[in-house]
């Protein structure tokens, strides 16, 4: 009996053991440390607009789309991009999915432990959005900024005013962002937090009414906010930059790749000399966003 | 509304029909992943030694005690170096990347492979002794035996369990999304996302999957009841 | 292991959840199914029809579109957000439990329809000579030895519940497979927190099989 079962196995074996992980494990080329892969492989979100995004024909596009374009360009190797969910991208990277990763990512301490960075391409500080209607609007909190690493106690004082009003509030972040850092280091203990996959699920429960505050970039508020369905909603409070909101964002790559890491510097290097950031800047932001 | 449904650079229809074809694909991929994997994990439940035995109803029932999702996350972040180790051991020392359509094909297909094995079990035990023993006697070649008797019973016995199994890998495949592969569930999020028109996308979505499994269903009882074919029923 | 361990309360928290989901929505999804397996046996079409049609669309539509349709379709309209039953949708919690509970009594209905009709018609018959009322004998009678004839089914349609309530992360509840998550990306070290989180799930399993196995014993002593 035994071995005419083994016997159907080895039939199953033969008939369909031909398509197994053959086709699900594609091999790269051994990485060469040093130099600038070609083609490049770049991971994005296509999610968070106007960084990155997809539109109704299925394509990527925003400022970092253009500006990786131009990158590669002028690093002179073809751009290969690949959409990620955005809370796995770095362990993604870390295992060689992809060479770079353009998303919005903040140059954190954190995450500098885990992988490399370019220079910052960008800055803008987080803002907390809320309904016009909500009592929240009407507050005077004091400072326009708080920049974490440099405390002043009128920032502090700002900080514990906001705790005290947030207390018991619904507020949602992105899920693994530095916004989410924030709340759960600043207000944790005060707030219900919520976390989204995605910024576009956020500003989709924002105007449902789920959650009543939201923490986010302010260039990523700004496409949200200047949407017809926007328009009954607003920034308040101070914005927040500094400590572990980190030093702008930059392209994340893995460590030890010295001669990627210096072309993409250079090529950012150039694009900010020539006004190139500025353009693209103004263009999918509305204003200059870019780095010094 | 509707001409967010149309074809074209405007539209979403063609994406959300691309995500449906990217849904089959992987659904039809993991598919027969799971059935080879199924047969094989049947063969060494049944017949293989303690050790393969063993490594079967690990896997068995790893498998089917934690959620698909978890398989998909957990190959998302750890497969790469998994395949990496095992082509090691083949003496391959290069780096080995899984894209998300081959983490979605082979975490489906895993978890498709775990149910196919009971269900094909339970079918070869299904089919009399006495019928192997009387082949046996009238001195039939093991592989006739395996083709004219073992399998088209077993086979009758196991389809419409592979059927459902089937229908558990088509809707698992939506699970895949989360991994931003673009199927159709993928699809339906960003269009919603972009749109805020979420309603809209999810029910489309849901009548897609729902057209899907209803064919699929068909097709499977059409199999059953050719596979039923010279069995002698009992009529009430 | 400094990371493992200080994970842990996170994911024991996610773990609580996962068990307050599982729980409410297989006690809920019991109750309706029970009426789902009724209205489906029914002779009148007018229950019948919208039993087979709620059982066809739970059961040939995946979870994780039912859970989407109901936490961010219902959210888009400003008539929903309006009514009565706006505080129950606003929360994460409670669109869970309603997509798990209307998947669960799906399949259990269909279970249980089997099971009903399972019992043999001379008992029914020698209830009614005995003159038992309807709904005493139903629940005398019929529904305990239905219990008794899916619960090995019903086994394993806890435990696919179990496993689906994973889904609820994507929509920001931090149940097991969303603390796995959360922890993982900010520790970089996601595959071990994966595994504990599958640790943990099959010891939920481990506990529900043990429960069966245990009733089945039981039931079979009381027949």
């Amino acid at each position: 009996m035994k071995s005419w079962i083994a016997a159907l196995g080895l039939a199953c074996v033969t008939l369909l053991g031909g398509c197994g992980k053959d086709d699900a494990a594609k091999q790269a080329a051994p990485a060469a440390a040093d130099s600038v892969p070609n083609p490049l492989r770049v991971a994005t979100e296509g999610a968070y607009p106007p960084y990155n995004m997809v539109d109704a024909s299925g394509n990527l596009v925003g400022f970092e789309i253009d500006m990786m374009k131009d990158i590669c360009r002028r690093m002179k190797v073809e751009c290969q991009f690949v959409a990620t969910a955005w809370d796995g991208m770095i362990p993604a990277l870390q295992a060689g999915r992809f060479d770079v990763v353009v998303a919005g990512m903040s140059i954190t301490e954190e995450r500098l432990q885990a992988v490399d960075f370019s220079d910052g391409y960008t800055t803008t500080p987080a803002y907390l959005v809320s309904a016009n209607s909500n009592p929240l609007q009407k507050e005077d909190y004091g400072v326009p900024k708080v920049d974490l690493s440099n405390m002043s106690p009128e920032s502090q004082a700002a900080l514990d005013k906001l705790r005290g009003l947030l207390k018991g509030k619904v507020m949602g972040v992105q899920t693994a962002t530095i916004h989410a850092n924030f709340a759960e280091k600043y207000l944790g203990d005060v707030v219900d937090l919520r976390r989204y996959d995605t910024q576009e699920q956020l500003a989709l429960d924002m105007q449902s009414g789920r959650i009543e505050v939201g923490l986010a970039d302010a260039v990523t508020w700004n496409a949200f906010l200047q949407r017809p369905e926007g328009r009954d909603y607003s920034f308040f409070g101070p914005g927040f930059d500094g400590g572990l909101f980190g030093r702008g964002q930059g392209v994340a790559l893995v460590k030890g790749r010295t001669a990627l890491k210096t072309a993409l510097n250079s090529a950012i290097k150039e694009m900010k000399a020539d006004g190139t950031m500025k353009t693209m800047s103004v263009q999918w932001f509305g204003f200059d966003t870019s780095m010094p | 509304m509707l001409d967010l449904l149309s074809y074209g650079a405007t539209g979403w229809g063609d994406e959300l029909l691309q995500g449906a074809g990217m849904t089959l694909l992987v659904a039809v991929l993991a598919y027969l992943i799971g059935l080879g994997a199924g047969c094989l994990t049947a063969a060494a439940k049944l017949s293989g030694p303690l050790p393969l035995r063993w490594l079967a109803a690990t896997y068995t029932t790893v498998v089917r005690g934690v959620p698909a999702l978890l398989v998909i996350w957990l190959l998302f972040y750890g497969g790469s170096g998994l395949v990496g180790w095992m082509a090691g051991l083949f003496g391959y020392g290069g780096r080995v990347e899984l894209s998300a359509f081959a983490v979605g094909v082979a975490s489906v297909g895993l978890v498709s492979g775990a149910y196919a094995a009971e269900v094909i079990r339970g079918a070869v035990q299904a089919v009399p002794k006495g019928q192997l023993e009387a082949a046996r006697a009238l001195g039939m070649h093991r592989l006739l035996i395996l083709r004219r008797i073992l399998a088209p019973q077993a086979l009758r016995y196991a389809l419409p369990g592979l059927g459902n199994v089937w229908q558990m890998t088509l809707k698992d495949t939506t699970l895949v999304s989360v991994v931003s592969l673009a199927e159709l569930m993928r699809q339906a999020y960003v269009a919603s996302g972009t749109t805020r028109q979420p309603f809209l996308f999810y029910l489309v979505a849901a009548l897609i999957y729902l057209v899907i499994t209803t064919l699929s269903e068909t097709g499977f009882r059409a199999l059953s009841r050719r596979a039923d074919r010279g069995v002698r029923r009992a009529t009430a | 292991m400094d990371m493992i361990l200080s994970s842990l309360p996170s994911l024991a928290s996610g773990a609580w959840l996962t068990l307050q989901l599982v729980a409410l929505s297989l006690a809920l999804g019991l109750l309706l199914s029970v009426g789902v397996a009724l209205a489906r046996l029914s002779g009148s079409v007018l229950l019948r029809a919208p039993a087979v049609a709620f059982i066809f669309l739970f059961r040939s539509t995946p979870l994780l579109v039912q859970i989407f349709l109901i936490f961010y379709g219902a959210g888009q309209f400003v008539a929903v957000r309006d009514s009565f039953l706006w505080p129950v949708l606003r929360e994460p919690y409670w669109c869970a439990i309603i997509a798990l509970t209307l998947n669960n009594a799906a399949y259990t209905g269909e279970i249980l329809r089997g099971g009903i009709q399972a019992v043999s018609f001379g008992q029914i018959e020698a209830a009614r000579a005995l003159g038992m009322h309807r709904l005493l004998l139903f629940r005398r009678i019929v529904l305990p030895q239905a219990f008794r004839q899916i619960l090995p089914a019903y086994g394993n349609e806890m435990i696919q519940m179990v496993q689906a309530t994973s889904l609820a992360s994507t929509i920001t509840l931090m149940e097991l497979t969303g603390a796995a998550r959360a922890v993982a990306s900010r520790s970089f070290q996601p595959v071990e927190m994966f595994v504990i989180a599958g640790l943990f799930y099959l010891a939920m399993n481990f506990a529900i099989a043990q429960a069966v196995r245990w009733g089945e014993k039981r039931l079979a002593h009381a027949g």
